[in-house]
This record gives C-alpha cells, sequence and structure tokens, in this order.
C-alpha cells in the first residue's frame, strides 16, 4: 500500500493547499444531500404507522447520533497518530474536531428528548444509551476543557491524545447498550446483516442526511483546521504570503 | 515502522486493552443495575426487591386493559410470554400505549404482587413503517411486524 499521502499530512502547507482544494466540492456535497434529506424526509416520506408524524425527527437524530460516534472515533484515531508518530497535524484535527463532535451529541440528546416526551411519555430516562451518550458528550468537554487549560502545546496534546484513546471504549457501550442492557432505547434498525425493519421510502432519505451530515462535518472541520494551522504556522513564510494574498 | 514508534503503538494498545477489561469487568459486575426494567419472568422468580421502587417492563397484554368509568384508574396485565405482572395506575397514558405494545411502568411491589405504578413508558420497538402497509397487511390478515408478539416479545423477554 502506497503510504505517502499519510506522510504528507505531516506538512501543514501540503495540508492547507489540498483542502483548500477539495473545500468548494464537500460543501456543495454537504448543502445538496442536507437540502434533498430534509425536503425528502419531512415532506415527502411516509408517516409512520404508530407514531404519525413524529418519527420525522430520525432526519436529524440519527445522523447526528452516528456523527457524534464517528467523531469521537476519528478524534481517538487522531490521538493515536498524534501519540506514535508524533504529527502536528493529528493535534490540529483532534482539537477542532471535539466542539464540532460535542454540538452533534447535544443535537442527538435534544432531538432525542424532544421525541422521547410525545412518544414514551419522558424527556429523560436514565437507560443505557441516553446514559452512554451522555458520558460521551462529557468525555468531549473533557477533551476541549483538558485541550484549554493546558498552556503548553505538546502537553495538551498529549493529554487529549490520552483521553481520547481511553474515552473510545465507551463507542461500543453506546453501540452496543441496547442488546446487552433491557432499554427503553428501541434496537438498531439498520443492521449489516439483516435488511432495514424499514422501507426504502424512509430510509433512503435518511441515508442521504447521514451522508449530508458527514459532508458537512467535513467541511466544518477542515474550516476549523486550516484557520488553526495558519494560526499555529504564523511564523512561516508560506503562512505569512497565504495571508497576504487573502487581504 | 521504526522500533520506536511501534513500541509507543504498542504501549497504546496495552493501555487501551487494559481499560477495556476493567470496563467491562465493572459493567457486568453492574449488569443487573443497569438494566432499566424487571421482565415479568425475574419478578416471579423473586429477583425484583419487594420495597423498591422498581421498573417492569414488558408487552401489554390483549384484552388486559381495563379502565376506571369515573377516573383515570387503570389496569392491565404486563408478559413477557412466559410470565404476568398486573399494573395499576392513575393518570394519562403516553401516545403510544395500546394492548400489544411495549411498556416500562416504574412503582411498587404490593402484597398481591400487583404492580402499582406512577409512571407509564411506552416502549417503541425499531420497525417503522407506512400506515398503508399495516392497513394491507391488516386486510391480508397478518398482523404488522411491530406489534407480533413473537418478534417483540423475543426482544423484550431476551434481555437476560
Amino acid at each position: 500500500m502506497n503510504w505517502t499521502w499519510f506522510h504528507k499530512l505531516g506538512s501543514p502547507k501540503w495540508f492547507y493547499d489540498i483542502s483548500g482544494r477539495w473545500l468548494p466540492w464537500l460543501s456543495l456535497a454537504a448543502a445538496l444531500l442536507i437540502g434533498v434529506g430534509t425536503v425528502w424526509g419531512l415532506a415527502f416520506a411516509p408517516p409512520d404507522y404508530q407514531q404519525g408524524n413524529s418519527f420525522r425527527i430520525i432526519y436529524i437524530h440519527v445522523p447526528a447520533a452516528i456523527l457524534a460516534q464517528s467523531c469521537y472515533v476519528m478524534l481517538a484515531v487522531a490521538g493515536v497518530v498524534g501519540l506514535v508518530w508524533k504529527m502536528k497535524l493529528a493535534d490540529v484535527a483532534l482539537q477542532c474536531a471535539a466542539p464540532i463532535g460535542a454540538w452533534m451529541t447535544f443535537v442527538a440528546l435534544l432531538t432525542g428528548a424532544v421525541w422521547g416526551k410525545p412518544t414514551w411519555g419522558a424527556w429523560w430516562v436514565w437507560d443505557a444509551r441516553l446514559t452512554a451518550m451522555l458520558i460521551l458528550l462529557f468525555l468531549y468537554f473533557g477533551v476541549i476543557a483538558l485541550g484549554q487549560s493546558i498552556s503548553n502545546r505538546d502537553s495538551a496534546a498529549k493529554a487529549c491524545a490520552v483521553l481520547a484513546i481511553v474515552g473510545v471504549i465507551n463507542i461500543p457501550i453506546i453501540k452496543y447498550s441496547v442488546d446487552w442492557w433491557n432499554t427503553l432505547h428501541q434496537p438498531a434498525t439498520f443492521k449489516i446483516t439483516e435488511k432495514p425493519a424499514m422501507p426504502a421510502e424512509m430510509w433512503v432519505p435518511l441515508l442521504i442526511m447521514v451522508l449530508g451530515f458527514y459532508c458537512f462535518f467535513a467541511v466544518s472541520l477542515l474550516l476549523r483546521m486550516r484557520l488553526e494551522v495558519l494560526k499555529r504556522e504564523s511564523r512561516a513564510s508560506w503562512v505569512k504570503a497565504e495571508v497576504e494574498r487573502s487581504l | 515502522m521504526n522500533p520506536l514508534r511501534k513500541k509507543r503503538l504498542f504501549i497504546i494498545l496495552g493501555i487501551l486493552a487494559g481499560v477495556g477489561v476493567a470496563v467491562g469487568l465493572a459493567l457486568s459486575a453492574l449488569q443487573q443495575n443497569i438494566n432499566l426494567f424487571y421482565t415479568p419472568t425475574q419478578i416471579a422468580a423473586g429477583e425484583a426487591p419487594q420495597d423498591a421502587r422498581i421498573r417492569a417492563g414488558g408487552m401489554v397484554k390483549e384484552g388486559s386493559v381495563s379502565r376506571s368509568a369515573d377516573s383515570l384508574d387503570v389496569q392491565f396485565v404486563v408478559t413477557d410470554y412466559a410470565q404476568d405482572v398486573t399494573i395499576r395506575y392513575r393518570g394519562i397514558l403516553p401516545d403510544l400505549f395500546r394492548e400489544g405494545q411495549g411498556i416500562v411502568a416504574l412503582g411498587r411491589l404490593n402484597a398481591d404482587g400487583v404492580l402499582v405504578a406512577d409512571e407509564v413508558l411506552a416502549k417503541h420497538d425499531e420497525n417503522y413503517m407506512p400506515p398503508e402497509v399495516t392497513k394491507a397487511l391488516k386486510e391480508s390478515g397478518k398482523q404488522p411486524e411491530g406489534a407480533m408478539p413473537a418478534s417483540a416479545g423475543g426482544k423484550m423477554g431476551g434481555g437476560q
């Protein structure tokens, strides 16, 4: 396998150039997918036989929850890369992704509560899935706080990477909580081995929304990372040239 | 990969495995406390404490719901298709409450083994369907999958 792309990530300038080329396409894809998915999901998908229209919150809740977990896995991968290969960009990615992931977790919890009130009869229940998701939110807060509170950049990077890696244990717990314990939260509708417990006219817009959320995540992450790279490399000549050019 | 990086990678993997085992042991020790509710089988076997507020979960038995004519009192039977628990409740039931639906009730067991609930939550399953499909299924004599005792009961009772 060709690993040159991986080693090139060690160069912030290369990252800045390549991400600048990807951004317009990713933004376009995010806007298109989320636009189509929202209209399709909220207006054209059929209502559910039991929940009626309130099930439509799935089109925000599920993508946000998937993103919240994927983002944390990404944090852990960035943490490993940062600790093992000492790559500076890994810390940039970790610090920039954490607030986005925290927001995604918050959106998933909030939409879940809004849906839970009419469906279950309660805003919040201390069941395993919900509690594990709340722990994920606190893990994100921990990573953000740790990164902000240590002034030495290298020590902060190391501490955040360790927390991100240790916290990744929570991800399988979130995923399998509904299978391991009796929970109020329903088990997964989509399984790799079975066909979805939902007709295509419902899951196609959901899939579009999930892809759209991934593109949106990539766009906001790249934007934040580019700014952070410029800040950290502010003494490099290419950054000075870049800033001069954009002024 | 150079030896130093390899060493660091193995240290990280070692830490992760260690923490994973620790969390796994802690969770398996807490197994009973993490479950949101007791199934009727567990209650019948005496696994649920008598003098504490507990949650009981299961499917509402068909034809078991009886409402009082002049108050919000309602009594119904919850089943996991092996054992039953009678539940008494006063209050407004959630939208999804109906016969054949999974529910979780919070309350105390009285001396007769009846759970006097002060909160009833409806449990939704993982099946989604447009209403036309359910209607077509009903007309062809088949129940919609979501309300089918076999699939839902398997989940409800299969927690342990």
